[in-house]
């Protein structure tokens, strides 16, 4: 075993990106609860904006339109949730999980061809002469643009939850839309768009897998990121700064174990694989103390009827 | 009244499928005049003002306001008129600030800082002190019913709309409301008025318009009309008033020590040191603003949140261990507010809901087996002795009329024998004739040697078929006194007076 092996600056570039999906697709969901509705399809709205934007970056050669047609990919798929959960008022839960294994599948289906092939790759966003600073240069600006726009993301949806008329709307149809609609706020709508945006935002997570962190196309590759993200937006109280602190931790995590195995320590490797998962949940449920957080039309139908 | 109306309505109707919510209703309101709306539950208020307020379209009829057409496409059509409302369940959001609350329900809100400001200036000119910045969950009722007001203020309405406002309230809080609402005709804001609480309205409105069955059956100026005339048009045939002989009461039957508990919910308010003995053939009335424990004390005598040993000693037997199936075989039934999913399983039917209260007492489960034919006979019981209108037992709950399913709610515990009864708002929604008969029922069941506790938000009613009065105010109960000879004025003040209120600058 070899420690010194592990290059500090190299590690933490590296979970800045191991963050990235997992940042996505929790923000993403986060404005969904907001809203008060539950998506468990998280996982397969980001396994279709991976193969969505593996094969646009493909077939056009461009990883930007790739990341743009994952954010369709992903909402066009959420719609079909918004259509069962807000149209037909089917069960939320049983719906999220239908979305998931059908996504799982589809993903599979439209990904045939594509195996084995590497994807255009994008480029660092160049910051000039930020990048050569020793250390923070590599850490911080070395990364493609995808990444920062997670990172500016995070800051949006805090700011326009906290201090836009737009958020406030957003809250209270998920604190209690009946209450919203006598106020005449348009709940299916608001909650229609809300589960757009968190099926964009799951799509780039996604196709943030297969274009940059791993850099290919295989079947099921998200491998339960989706699902963490879903135990991320509860352990983090609703909270986007909390939100963002967890998905540090699980890639920072992640990235360390990756590296003790490359180190060779003598730890079971099956130890290793699933620490982050266990070292995130836990860190989550201590910090989030107060358990009324929760939106509290949560995960319930709503139908005008009185 | 001037000439032209502030609001004219001619012809509304509006029609669901299987029932006519309003069937040709005009009504008239001149600028700052108080018009009452009254009528039973189902009568087709809240549908009226519904449309109104935008919310319902009509099928038919006209509205005008000023002499020229209104039709609110929306509520914000009718707030950008000058319609604001104070919905009969709040329409607030418990997890959001007061401010946050208020902007929500304006069309162009302003900064929220300034808002505080507006929200402050507001509530002081009217008498209604309200912090900007307090989380709505943490208001007590009265002080959320501001938080409504407030948001209609600050719109500057030519008609507010007030739909059961003093439900919730204490004597004291209704007459501060009460001035406000002058304050506010006095500046030539009109005020619809929907209540069933006649006396307020005798002593409030202006005017009166009379609904029964969707239909306008009257119309009167409640200062020159009895409150029983006004209630015998909306029921639309003479009442019986609950008559109750003269009796001593027996030995005491229940006996509550200094009974707490924790509430089981965040926003819920603990039992604190609560003590109270009832009697054979006493009636307890227990009133007391909703949100002060009726709930926590309804779980805690029912069995539901079971408390500790000594708490509540039923004929000598230490009880408050007990679960509410070994209490129910004692004697001890209750029968809970809520009536569809509480009292009663809304898609069972009668003789499933009558078999769910009635196996232990009545014997209809016999070693693990559920006998339905003694059920059905029960239920059918229930049903013939109560008057509960309906095609016939194998219904299911949600079927029945609010003032029928509470009649079998109510009537499936009486016909178990109790020796102890809580009963908690027996009467809430239920149209007048039913109310009598219910309160009949209870009074007979302690003329038959029960002891009876009623807890309501109903003061006329507790007052009505009350021995003792009782009020509960934070999670504590005031000393019982007897009911008769009460004032309003003493009742108030047992019930916690006014809440942090202060009276209007008029």
């Amino acid at each position: 075993m070899d420690l010194s092996a592990i290059n500090p600056v190299l590690f933490v570039a590296g979970f800045l990106v191991a963050a990235t999906p997992l940042i996505f697709a929790a923000l993403g969901e986060l404005v969904v609860e907001r809203s008060g509705v539950l998506n468990l399809g998280v996982e397969g709205m980001m396994i279709i904006g991976a193969i969505c934007g593996f094969a646009a970056a493909v077939e056009t050669g461009s990883p930007l339109l790739g990341f743009f047609a994952a954010a369709v990919g992903g909402a066009v798929l959420s719609l079909l949730f918004a259509f069962l959960t807000q149209i037909t008022l089917a069960n939320q839960v049983a719906s999220g999980l239908a979305l998931t294994l059908f996504g799982l599948g589809f993903s599979a289906l439209l990904g045939q061809r594509y195996v084995g092939i590497k994807p255009p790759r994008l480029p660092e966003v160049n910051f000039g002469p930020l990048h050569d600073i020793p250390v923070l240069g590599p850490v911080l600006f070395s990364h493609d643009i995808i990444l920062y726009l997670g990172l500016a993301l995070v800051v949006a949806v805090w700011a326009g939850l906290k201090f836009t008329r737009a958020g406030l709307v957003l809250r209270a149809v998920g604190e209690s839309h009946d209450a919203a609609h006598a106020l005449g706020y348009k709940v299916v709508r608001i909650r229609t768009l809300a589960i757009m945006f968190g099926g964009a935002c799951a799509g780039l997570g996604g196709a943030y897998i297969s274009l940059i962190r791993v850099p290919q196309w295989t079947e099921g590759m998200t491998a339960g990121v989706g699902w963490i993200a879903l135990a991320l937006v509860v352990f983090a109280s609703w909270k986007p700064w909390r939100l963002l602190l967890g998905a540090y931790l699980f890639g920072g995590i992640t990235q360390l174990q990756l590296n003790l195995q490359g180190a060779g320590v003598a730890i079971p490797v099956e130890y290793l694989a699933m620490s982050p998962y266990v070292i995130t949940i836990l860190v989550l449920v201590v910090l989030s103390a107060d358990k009324n957080a929760a939106p509290a039309s949560l995960g319930r139908t709503f139908h005008a009827s009185n | 009244m001037t000439d032209t109306p502030l609001l004219a309505l001619s012809g509304l109707t509006k029609a669901y499928p299987g029932v006519v919510a309003n069937d040709g209703v005009s009504l008239r309101i001149a600028p700052g005049e108080v018009h009452a709306l009254l009528g039973e539950n189902g009568a087709g208020k809240s549908t009226l003002v519904k449309m109104i307020y935008g919310l319902v379209k009509p099928d038919s009829g006209k509205m005008e306001m000023n002499g020229s057409a209104y039709t609110p496409q929306e509520p914000r059509d009718a707030r950008a008129a000058g319609v604001g409302m104070v919905f009969q369940h709040f329409s607030l959001f418990d997890a959001l600030s007061v401010a946050e609350n208020i902007a929500l329900g304006m069309e162009h809100a302003p900064k929220l800082r300034r808002l505080s400001h507006q929200i402050r200036e507001v509530s002081e000119a009217y008498g209604l002190p309200l912090s900007p910045d307090r989380i709505v969950g943490d208001l007590s009722a009265g002080e959320r019913q501001r938080v409504e007001i407030i948001r209609c203020l600050l719109q500057d309405p030519k008609l507010l709309i007030m739909d059961e406002p003093t439900s919730v309230l204490t004597p004291q809080e209704v007459e501060i409301l009460f001035k406000t609402l002058r304050k506010l005709s006095a500046e030539g804001t009109a005020i619809l008025y929907i209540s069933h609480k006649l006396e307020e309205i005798r002593n409030l409105c202006d005017s009166a318009t009379i609904l029964r069955l969707g239909r306008v059956v009257g119309h009167c100026t409640p200062a020159h009309t009895t409150a029983r005339e006004m209630a015998e048009m909306m029921v639309g045939s003479t009442l019986k008033t609950p008559t109750r002989a003269g009796k001593t009461p027996g030995k005491v039957v229940l006996d509550i020590q200094r009974l707490s508990a924790k509430s089981p919910s965040a926003f819920g308010m603990p039992l604190r040191e609560i003590t109270v003995q009832v009697r054979a053939g006493e009636v307890l009335g227990i009133g007391g603003v909703a949100g002060n424990g009726q709930d926590e004390l309804l779980a805690a005598l029912s069995g539901e949140a079971p408390c500790a040993a000594g708490m509540i000693v039923f004929d000598g037997q230490d009880v408050g261990p007990l679960g509410p199936t070994a209490r129910r075989r004692l004697g001890i039934l209750t029968a809970p507010e809520e009536r569809l999913g509480h009292a009663a399983v809304p898609d069972m039917t009668l003789v499933e809901n009558a078999m769910l209260t009635g196996a232990a007492r009545e014997k209809l489960e016999r070693r693990g087996m559920l006998d339905w034919q003694a059920a059905k006979r029960f239920a059918e019981n229930i049903v013939a002795k109560f008057d509960v209108r309906t095609p016939g037992a194998a219904n299911v709950a949600r079927s029945l009329s609010g003032g029928n399913l509470q009649k079998f709610v109510i009537g499936r515990e009486v016909l178990q024998r109790p020796r102890v009864l809580v009963v908690n708002q027996p009467t809430w929604g239920v149209d007048a004739s039913a109310a009598a008969a219910i309160r009949q029922a209870l009074l007979d069941l302690a003329e038959n040697g029960a002891a009876v506790i009623v807890v309501s938000q109903d003061l006329d009613e507790l007052m009505e078929i009350s021995d003792l009065f009782a009020a509960l105010n934070e999670g504590r109960l005031s000393v019982p006194r007897p009911a008769q000879g009460l004032t309003v004025e003493e009742i108030g003040l047992m019930m916690g007076g006014a809440h942090g209120m202060e009276v209007a600058h008029v």
